[in-house]
């Protein structure tokens, strides 16, 4: 009988890291701002079929980067989790907080216990009310890393410049265009690109809509946002 | 042989929230727990939601409906809402035992909801009238006992660019009416009124006062059915399904219409 060979624990989780890393890097960007009326969030997708930002209940939306079939696996997990939990309590009872561990704890399970990992970033952001009640954003790693961003955050290939990019040149309280404005200036800078509003999918929780507060912004408002006077 | 992503093609055809809940949740299901311990026929007395009505009009379909549940001779509550909204360009009007038929609607518009989230496309019109059928007839053996679910669904159809209605029996069947529609206790009296008031492409204004006068009519002979009522504020819901969407009709509005009515109506009887 062949001795089955020894990899040790450290090697193995650090070779799935750099393998899941890898693939994350690959793939185009998302962006996510807090604004005055809610969350903004920018993903660069020529597709206007294949989405990377949507809907999961009233206050909550996904995001997700990497390989396509594994985010949206997770996308309609926790759309099903939401549903259920909202239909057995109450609309709500659904938080992102909530989601956002389910997500950690599935990702951090298939990292240690699967043979390859998932090459998937997501972010879960849910929308405060008008009554004081904060925004909040859950960005989850490919290994279940959680974490809570304030303001800003962003994700996929160029994620560190996007931060630091955001870091120096977000501030609160922005209308959508200057919001939505920023988010591309920051997709542009860090890769010498030049996007349109036909690269790009945009959407937004939208406090001051009644119930489901997520909507998507359609190429012809794009523009005009884009262009818009600040 | 079963392939290791076999599974995975039933699961992506779960865009059902019913469909995930009688896999995973059946405890959640409406009905789950029945034990058909009643004889046959035992009625139960339980709130019943009352009268409601649909009628097409110019921009699309009225829905209405009065406020009252009834159990047995005594009035249950007077403010129950028994128009909802389903999703952005549809709703539903209960009638029939109003704890079972809220729950229905709960979870139908929770279907349409899933079913749009994880297509990213909404069903149509047809296939949410069909989904409503197969919700009802899930709810036969509870209408054996006496508590029987009949709505109204009506929404508006992009594809034709028209409002429509549908009703149903307690199995489930389906009937697509073109004009319009009355379900619960006072609905032969609602469509008897409607039958002489309704026109083709009555303007917003016009069908307004035409369900309102159905309404108070329903409420006049059925026991049940509650009509305006002036002393406690309490008038009939009307809600609007158009190509812009479900919209609400003010209650300034319908207490003007409804009290319009009503003044004509004492001057006939002083004359």
């Amino acid at each position: 009988m062949p001795l089955p060979y020894y990899v040790s624990p450290e090697q193995m989780m650090k070779d799935k890291a750099e393998y899941a890393r890898k693939g994350i890097s690959r793939g185009r960007s998302i962006v996510t701002l807090e604004f005055a009326e809610g969350i903004l969030l920018v993903a660069e997708n020529p597709s206007t079929l294949l989405h990377k930002v949507s809907e999961i209940y009233d206050r909550i939306a996904f995001a997700g980067v990497g390989k396509y079939n594994e985010f949206e696996n997770l996308r309609i997990l926790g759309i099903r989790h939401s549903d259920v939990k909202g239909y057995s309590y109450s609309r709500g009872d659904v938080t992102a907080k909530a989601l956002a561990n389910a997500y950690s704890q599935a990702l951090g399970n298939i990292f240690t216990q699967d043979i390859k990992p998932f090459e998937v970033e997501v972010l879960v952001a849910e929308v405060g009310d008008g009554n004081g009640a904060k925004s909040e954003m859950y960005h989850i790693l490919y290994d279940g890393t959680i974490e809570d961003e304030k303001n800003y955050a962003a994700m996929g290939g160029q994620s560190d410049e996007l931060r630091r990019f955001l870091k120096d040149h977000y501030r609160e309280g922005m209308t959508l265009a200057e919001a939505l404005q920023l988010a591309v200036r920051a997709l542009n800078a860090t890769q010498n690109k030049t996007l349109t509003e036909r690269d790009l999918e945009v959407a937004v929780l939208d406090r001051t809509k009644t119930r489901r507060k997520f909507r998507r912004l359609p190429p012809e408002v794009l523009a005009q946002l884009m262009t818009a006077p600040q | 042989m079963e392939r290791s992503w076999d599974r995975t093609f039933n699961d992506y055809l779960t865009t059902s929230f019913t469909d995930l809940l009688r896999r995973d949740f059946p405890q959640l299901l409406p009905g789950a727990q029945q034990s058909g311990t009643l004889p046959p026929g035992t009625p139960i007395d339980v709130p019943h939601g009352t009268t409601v009505l649909a009628l097409r009009y110019h921009d699309g379909v009225i829905m209405a409906g009065d406020r009252q549940a009834t159990a047995g001779y005594q009035v249950a509550s007077r403010r129950i809402e028994k128009i909802f909204k389903t999703d952005d360009l549809s709703g539903v009007g209960i009638a029939g035992a109003a704890g079972p038929a809220m729950e229905m609607a709960k979870l139908f518009q929770t279907e349409l909801e899933h079913y749009e989230k994880v297509e990213g496309d909404s069903l149509s019109l047809e296939g949410k009238a069909n989904k409503l059928g197969m919700m009802i007839r899930l709810n036969l053996p509870a209408a054996m006992q006496g508590l029987v679910v009949v709505p109204i669904f009506a929404g508006f159809d992009e594809k034709a660019q028209l409002g429509r209605i549908f009703k149903y029996d307690v199995t489930g069947g389906r009937y697509e009416e073109t004009n319009y529609e009355a379900q619960g206790s006072g609905s032969q009296y609602a469509r008897d009124s409607l039958k002489k008031l309704w026109r083709r492409d009555l303007p917003r204004e016009d069908a307004l006062r035409v369900t309102l006068e159905a309404l108070i009519d329903a409420a006049d002979e059925d026991v049940g059915t509650g009509g305006p009522d002036l002393v406690r504020g309490i008038f009939p819901t009307v809600r609007t399904i158009t190509r812009s969407g479900f919209g609400d009709v003010p209650e300034d509005e319908v207490k003007r219409v409804c009290e319009a009515v009503l003044v004509e109506r004492t001057k006939q009887e002083a004359s």
